[in-house]
C-alpha cells in the first residue's frame, strides 16, 4: 500500500515555545508520569497486602534517600495535572480563552503547582 | 435521497463509530479525581508513620477501603483514556500503534485489578 508522504498532526517541531503550548505538552507529560505513579501505587498496595518481608522491602525502598526525588517529582506532576486539568474544564465551559486570561491562568497553575509541591514535599516527603 | 438509516442519523455517529463518550468520560473521571486525588494526597500525608500495622489499620477503615477502590478504578480509567490519546497522536506507524494500544489496555486493567484486589485482601482479611 502506498503511504502518502504527507505531514501528520500534531506538528510539534514547527512551533516556538510559548506558555500555552508548553503547558499543554507538560499536561500530557505529567499525565504519563502519573500513569507510572498509579503502577507504583498498585505495587505498593500489593506489598501491603502481602505483608511481612515484601512490605519491609517496599517500605525500605520508599524510605531511601534517592527516592525523595522521584516522589517529589510525582507530587509535582499530581499538583500540576490537577490544577491544569481544572483549567481545561473551565475552558470546556467556554471561559478564559482571552489571550491575557489564558496566560494568567497558565502562570497561576505553574505557581500553584510549584508552591503545593514545596509545601507537600516538606510535610510528607522530606 | 439519503442512504443513511433514520436510526443512524439520530445516533449521529458517522463513520467514526463513536461520539463524544471518550471526551465526556475523560472529563467526568477528571472531576471525580480532583476530589479523590486530593483526599488520597492528604490522607497518605496524615499517616503517623508507614509501619505495616499503621498502613493496614488505615486501609481497613471502611471509608478508606471504598475511597481507595474508587480512586484506583477512576484513575486507571482516566489514565487509560489519556494514554490512548497520546498514542493515537504521536505513534504514526499503524502496527506499532495497535500493539501499544493493546499493551496500554493490559497495563491499565492490571493496575485496576491489582489495586482493587490488594485493598479487598487487606480490608476483608480476618483481624490479625
Amino acid at each position: 500500500m502506498h503511504e502518502a508522504d504527507r505531514p501528520l498532526s500534531p506538528h510539534l517541531s514547527v512551533y516556538g515555545w510559548r506558555i500555552t503550548n508548553t503547558l499543554s505538552i507538560l499536561h500530557r507529560a505529567t499525565g504519563l508520569v502519573l500513569t507510572l505513579t498509579a503502577i507504583g501505587l498498585a505495587w505498593w498496595l500489593l506489598a501491603v497486602a502481602s505483608g511481612g518481608e515484601r512490605y519491609e522491602d517496599a517500605a525500605a525502598l520508599l524510605r531511601s534517600g534517592w527516592m525523595k526525588l522521584p516522589l517529589t517529582a510525582a507530587a509535582f506532576c499530581f499538583f500540576y495535572h490537577l490544577a491544569n486539568g481544572i483549567r481545561h474544564i473551565v475552558w470546556d465551559f467556554g471561559f478564559g480563552f482571552d489571550r491575557r486570561q489564558i496566560r494568567l491562568s497558565g502562570w497561576t497553575v505553574v505557581v500553584f503547582a510549584v508552591a503545593a509541591t514545596v509545601i507537600y514535599a516538606s510535610i510528607a516527603i522530606i | 435521497m439519503s442512504l443513511v438509516t433514520p436510526l443512524n442519523r439520530v445516533l449521529g455517529l458517522g463513520s467514526a463509530k463513536g461520539g463524544v463518550e471518550h471526551w465526556w468520560v475523560q472529563r467526568v473521571t477528571a472531576a471525580a479525581l480532583v476530589l479523590l486525588g486530593l483526599w488520597f494526597a492528604c490522607s497518605i500525608a496524615s499517616l503517623d508513620d508507614f509501619a505495616h500495622a499503621t498502613v493496614v489499620e488505615w486501609i481497613r477503615e471502611p471509608a478508606t477501603s471504598v475511597l481507595l477502590i474508587l480512586t484506583a478504578l477512576t484513575a486507571s480509567y482516566h489514565s487509560y483514556l489519556g494514554v490512548q490519546v497520546v498514542l493515537e497522536d504521536y505513534v504514526h506507524e499503524p502496527g506499532t500503534k495497535v500493539v501499544l494500544l493493546a499493551l496500554s489496555t493490559f497495563v491499565h486493567v492490571a493496575i485496576a485489578i491489582a489495586s482493587v484486589f490488594a485493598v479487598l485482601r487487606i480490608a476483608l482479611a480476618v483481624a490479625p
